[in-house]
């Protein structure tokens, strides 16, 4: 490194360097690159050894250091107590009710105030937004004397969804807003309306099909957090995913499931989110 | 609808006796020796995660924001504080277990894995990091170069750029983040309860072994009125939050 003259180094530099570093003479800059890539190494470390400890642990055989797949293929045969398969469905089937009705709730609502009612639009806002001030230990105290009426009428864990949509507001709202935005609504739905177009079909069959991405964002998003919920659930005392996996790891010694259970959903999960930034970089590619 | 209902009945039992009709009482009870102490561990371990967390993330900000805008490194990183920062609950838990759990760790078996603020605090700094990367980085990015430029075109060194420059310019900011950092880890349930279910360090545990206890409850209400103490802190740091916010937009342009 020190071969290299400030100025080869200016050269060089000037294309890897972001705006931060661009001010900055050449000693500085190398001083700063070994800053970087240290920092860089030390955190990336220290995010993924967790992950592959977990993943190693769950691929281990009977004895210490040895390898098998024994506990993957146990997560669809594992009998307990208590059994794992009956929550995997369950969650899966609420994660697919709360993103149907969240879509159903959230999309035509917003499309509508964005079109017609413009001054309820902060209002809107606000209110969804809310569920990421007030912490879900504290909605759930309130939820309580809720559910304890519903379980009266229906006992299964899919009622849960209620409270699930409230918990996914927040992030599918940002989702469906980023996206409304980046396409003229009035202007579409105008031109629709003058051609005869009934409101229902301007809002289904022009606007809908427009952010198709931003509605997909806001159903992984959704999925994802069904997914990892474990607070509410618990706390009202329904059996989803991540409370099984607890009450597994407080019952059973049998560590190999556990974890890999808890590696298969933190897989998915990372599929989902991977889908959505590969869409969201090729919708962004997309557009001038 | 299903939202501002429960906030209203939080409040509502917050002030009922378990008999009915209205009371203050559940509020004096927040002020026994106990549920000090609760309070005393939450503000604790938040601190202690939010500050840390604050301060490395940070740093990883700055190591981000100095790098090549559209390079791959930014975009793996800022991608996995996406990922990362939801990524709290039962199942980051079990990695650390697996990790460096006290029996069964497989990088080193650490002693300290179940003592109070230390080994959970590591865990919660594990999410803490990559929100505060989401959180600070574009007010890093709104830096100017044109500062440091100045600033070097005037004489003065690195040092009195950051202490005269850069510092003061990103305090509220970082200051703003460190409140947001500090509300999500006052919220957070599921990894703590993960990581131990047996003793009550914090106001959420408490909340919840009042909720679903099975040794009969003492005072049905406590709950809400725990849950009424942690809106007014969450209240309190999150209009610290705005203020701060709104200040640091100034030179965010």
């Amino acid at each position: 490194m020190a071969a290299v003259s400030p100025l080869s180094a200016e050269l060089s530099g000037a294309e890897t360097q972001g705006p931060q570093a661009r001010g900055l003479r050449a000693g500085q800059r190398r001083r700063l690159n070994v800053f970087r890539y240290l920092v860089f190494t030390i955190f990336g470390l220290f995010f993924l050894l967790p992950l592959l400890a977990m993943v190693r642990f769950s691929l281990q055989g009977k004895k210490l250091g040895t390898w098998s797949l024994a506990a993957w293929k146990q997560i669809a045969s594992y009998k307990g107590p208590p059994p794992l398969l009956p929550a995997i469905e369950v969650t899966l089937e609420l994660a697919a009710i709360t993103s149907v009705v969240m879509l159903i709730l959230v999309v035509p609502t917003m499309i509508w105030v964005r079109l017609r009612v413009q001054w309820f639009s902060r209002v809107l806002e606000f209110l969804c937004l809310l569920p990421l001030t007030i912490p879900a230990i504290v909605l759930v105290v309130g939820w309580a004397p809720i559910y304890n009426k519903i379980e009266r009428v229906n006992v299964s864990a899919l009622m849960l969804f209620w409270a699930y949509v409230i918990l996914a507001l927040p992030y599918a709202y940002r989702a469906l807003a980023a996206g409304l935005n980046t396409i003229d609504a009035p202007t579409l739905s105008e031109a629709a309306r003058s051609l005869g177009a009934s409101w229902f079909t301007v809002m289904f069959r022009i606007i809908a099909p427009n952010m198709w991405q931003a509605i997909l964002n806001a159903l992984l998003l959704t999925v994802a957090l069904v997914l990892g919920e474990f607070t509410v659930a618990y706390l009202l005392t329904y059996v989803n995913l991540q409370v099984e996996l607890f009450s597994i790891s407080r019952n059973t010694t049998n560590a190999g499931v556990l974890f890999s259970a808890s590696a298969a959903t933190l897989l998915f999960g990372f599929a989902l989110l991977l889908i959505l930034s590969y869409v969201g970089r090729r919708l962004r590619r997309g557009r001038p | 609808m299903f939202l501002l209902l429960p906030t209203g009945i939080v409040l509502w039992n917050a002030f009922r006796r378990p008999t009915g009709g209205f009371t203050l009482s559940n509020i004096s009870a927040l002020n026994t020796s106990t549920v000090r102490s609760l309070f005393v561990g939450s503000l604790e371990l938040c601190l202690i995660c939010s500050v840390s967390g604050a301060v490395l993330g940070a740093l990883l900000a700055y190591a981000i924001a100095s790098g090549n805008p559209d390079g791959a490194i930014r975009r793996l990183y800022i991608a996995g504080s996406g990922v990362l920062a939801q990524f709290g609950g039962v199942t980051l838990a079990f990695a650390f277990l697996a990790a460096i759990g006290p029996t069964s760790g497989i990088l080193f078996h650490a002693k300290w894995y179940y003592n109070f603020p230390w080994g959970i605090g590591l865990i919660y700094i594990y999410f803490q990091i990559p929100l505060m990367v989401l959180v600070f980085l574009p007010a890093i990015d709104g830096v100017k170069v044109q500062w440091r430029e100045a600033s070097e075109n005037l004489g003065g060194s690195a040092w009195q750029y950051w202490r005269y420059v850069g510092a003061p310019l990103l305090a509220p900011a970082f200051l703003g983040a460190a409140l947001l950092l500090f509300a999500n880890a006052l919220s957070a349930y599921a990894t703590i309860v993960a990581w131990e279910d047996q003793i009550a360090y914090v106001v959420p545990q408490q909340i919840s072994v009042s909720m679903i206890s099975e040794v009969g409850l003492i005072n049905v209400n406590q709950a809400d009125s725990l849950a009424l103490g942690l809106i007014v802190m969450v209240v309190i740091l999150m209009t610290g939050y705005f203020l701060l916010q709104r200040r640091a937009a100034r030179w965010q342009r």
